[in-house]
């Protein structure tokens, strides 16, 4: 069943004057517990397909519709509320908050939620054991390695148990054992949770993996394949 | 969360943060110092004029503060109940008249105060600033107690002849010899040089009044800041006479304190002013940093109402630290400086012309210290607004991407 449909959705960027088709009428759904890879050359619309899905950016036309939600008519606050209710993110830079330690990391968008303070320790305990650094929880970003940000990253975007995940260029940062181990918990943890995942990505390991692979060229689907 | 955010943000550029903590800290000192100097010496000025110059009420016959005509008195059927009132403490009845003092070597224009030496001393504290002789402690039949500066003018020591001249109650010229019993000195010259004490039965012989009656009735306060409302009482219990607080006989020294005030106040003002400046370009620095960090913020769901308030804490908590240790520190000297004084001594001469204690002892003032804690605690709201708005309008999309 879709939670994710995107009707004709396009996005046009004006640029020095010359605009920028980055998405060309694209429709699109995405299921429940889905793994999908979104890839294609530089330019070809990934990253703003993602803004799109996560509440980030607007299209130009076409809606984007999550578990019945018109989301692209929300207003900017609705849409940020959105997105801590239902949506988790993976960024590219890790882009975790430095002052907090990675427990806190976790714990922060539990807190954003309401969460009491005991259900907010456990979920943090047992999302950093699932992605195996329970030892680092309480130590700050700067002294993890990347991989390990990358891993505190996935905890964060998983403690609002959201609908889904989107990640934009998860491993671009990480080393290739880094890299494969991340990808590794992810996958448990898309099968274990149930929890769908879809990546923007350049690479060839993430694609491997993915049971979808959606293929952008010049703002268009090439190609959309599943295993 | 956020208040544990915003304090270890602070944090995150120290030599940055403590420069601007310096500053901050450095600007309050200076404040709490500034207004406590100059609380202390408007205070000072205040209690010598209340204690040594005017008393805390004065009554007078109705019409004498106008004309100052020496027939106008009071008699003591007058005044009863006065000593009554629950609020006064002593009252020393005085015959006034105005005239002149002459040595052998010259002369000069001064006002004659006839008293009970041992009431007077129950009212005001002139007897304490005799630096030479005593307080009509003397062998004479007629002592006089005058002002250092008169006695440098006039030429005069102690035992020295001098005669007074004024009009009696008769208008007719007269006078009489005295001998210099004691000199006083006050942080005034100008009442120095123009004010004398004798006995009252002496004045009140020479003007042809009787020593029972009075140009006016001094009233000690038990406390002084109840003037305002006993004079209104008294004025409403004694008719055909005036009463007179502290702050009317004197003005301007009702004027010294919020005079005071205001000029603390607005220093006070211009010193956060610049240091908002300094507040709101380091902030504005902090936002420029973060730019990614704030789109993720705002892309992981933390609204902008909860971005916003986590930039005005930051910069509150940055610019507290700063204003409320230079407040501390500024205390402590306060504290020391209350004990010690400063020693202006160097300027003395203009100082006491203008009646004003060379040695300035500082003084607290719980409100004011608390209405500067206050306002630096406005200044680093008002301080974080315009980087708090430039946060607000970032787009998470670009912002989450920016380097």
């Amino acid at each position: 069943m879709a939670i994710i449909t995107l009707n004709s959705i396009s996005r046009t960027y004006n640029s020095k004057q010359v605009p920028v088709h980055a998405l060309n009428c694209i429709d699109l759904s995405f299921d429940e517990g889905e793994f999908t890879a979104i890839v294609g050359p530089s330019g070809s619309g990934k990253t703003t397909l993602l803004n799109i899905v996560g509440g980030l950016d607007d299209p130009d036309e076409g809606d984007v519709v999550i578990d019945e939600t018109k989301i692209n008519a929300l207003s900017g606050n609705e849409k940020i509320k959105f997105r801590l209710h239902h949506i988790g993110f993976i960024f590219q830079a890790y882009n975790l908050i430095p002052v907090l330690t990675a427990r806190e990391n976790v714990e922060f968008i539990l807190e954003l939620q309401g969460v009491p303070k005991s259900e907010r320790k456990k979920r943090s305990a047992e999302l950093l054991e699932a992605v195996g650094i329970p030892e680092k929880a309480d130590i700050r970003p700067r002294q993890l390695s990347g991989g390990q940000q990358q891993r505190v990253a996935v905890a964060r975007a998983l403690a609002s148990r959201p609908r889904f995940v989107l990640a934009d260029e998860p491993t671009a940062n990480l080393d290739s054992a880094s890299a494969e181990n991340l990808l590794a918990i992810m996958q448990e943890l898309n099968q274990k949770e149930n929890t769908t995942f879809i990546f923007s990505t350049h690479d060839e390991r993430v694609v491997k993996m993915a049971r979808r692979v959606v293929t952008l060229q010049d703002g268009k689907i090439k190609t959309d394949e599943t295993s | 969360m956020l208040i544990k955010i915003a304090w270890r943000n602070i944090w995150r550029s120290p030599v940055r943060s403590w420069i601007i903590i310096a500053a901050l800290l450095v600007g309050m000192f200076a404040g709490v110092f500034s207004s406590t100097f100059i609380n202390g010496w408007m205070v000072q000025r205040l209690r010598d004029g209340v204690e040594t110059e005017t008393g805390h009420i004065q009554i007078f016959p109705d019409g004498y503060q106008n004309s100052r005509e020496v027939s106008l008195y009071m008699k003591p059927g007058q005044l009863t109940g006065v000593l009554e009132h629950s609020a006064a403490s002593a009252t020393s009845p005085r015959l006034i008249v105005r005239g002149m003092a002459a040595s052998a070597e010259t002369a000069r224009g001064i006002v004659a105060y006839g008293v009970d030496p041992d009431a007077e001393k129950q009212v005001l504290n002139l007897h304490e600033k005799i630096v030479e002789g005593t307080w009509f402690d003397s062998p004479y039949s007629r002592p006089i107690i005058i002002g250092q500066k008169l006695a440098e003018q006039l030429e005069l020591k102690l035992k020295s002849r001098v005669v007074l001249r004024f009009q009696d109650v008769e208008g007719t010229l007269t006078g009489g010899s005295f001998r210099v019993a004691g000199i006083f000195r006050t942080s005034n010259t100008a009442f120095d040089e123009g004010h004398v004490w004798v006995k009252k039965e002496t004045l009140s012989e020479l003007l042809g009044i009787s020593s029972q009656n009075c140009h006016s009735l001094v009233i000690r306060l038990n406390d002084a800041e109840q003037a305002m409302n006993v004079a209104g009482e008294l004025q409403a219990e004694l008719p055909g006479t005036e009463v007179v607080p502290w702050k009317e006989l004197s003005p301007e020294l009702g004027y010294l304190t919020e005079l005071g005030n205001t000029y603390l106040y607005i220093f006070v003002i211009i010193i956060l002013l610049a240091l908002g400046f300094g507040i709101i370009n380091t902030m504005l620095m902090v936002v420029l940093e973060r730019v990614r960090e704030i789109g993720m913020l705002m892309s992981v769901g933390m609204t902008r109402w909860r971005i916003f308030l986590m930039i005005v804490l930051e910069t509150v908590m940055l610019s507290s630290t700063g204003g409320l240790l230079g407040i501390f520190l500024g205390m402590i000297a306060v504290w020391r400086l209350s004990i010690t004084g400063i020693d202006l001594s160097v300027w003395s001469t203009g100082l006491t012309e203008m009646g004003f204690n060379p040695i300035v002892y500082l003084e607290w003032d719980a409100a004011l210290v608390l209405s500067i804690a206050l306002l630096v605690v406005a200044t680093g709201v008002l301080a974080s607004l315009y980087p708090a708005w430039k946060a607000l309008k970032l787009k998470p999309s670009e912002a989450v991407r920016a380097i």
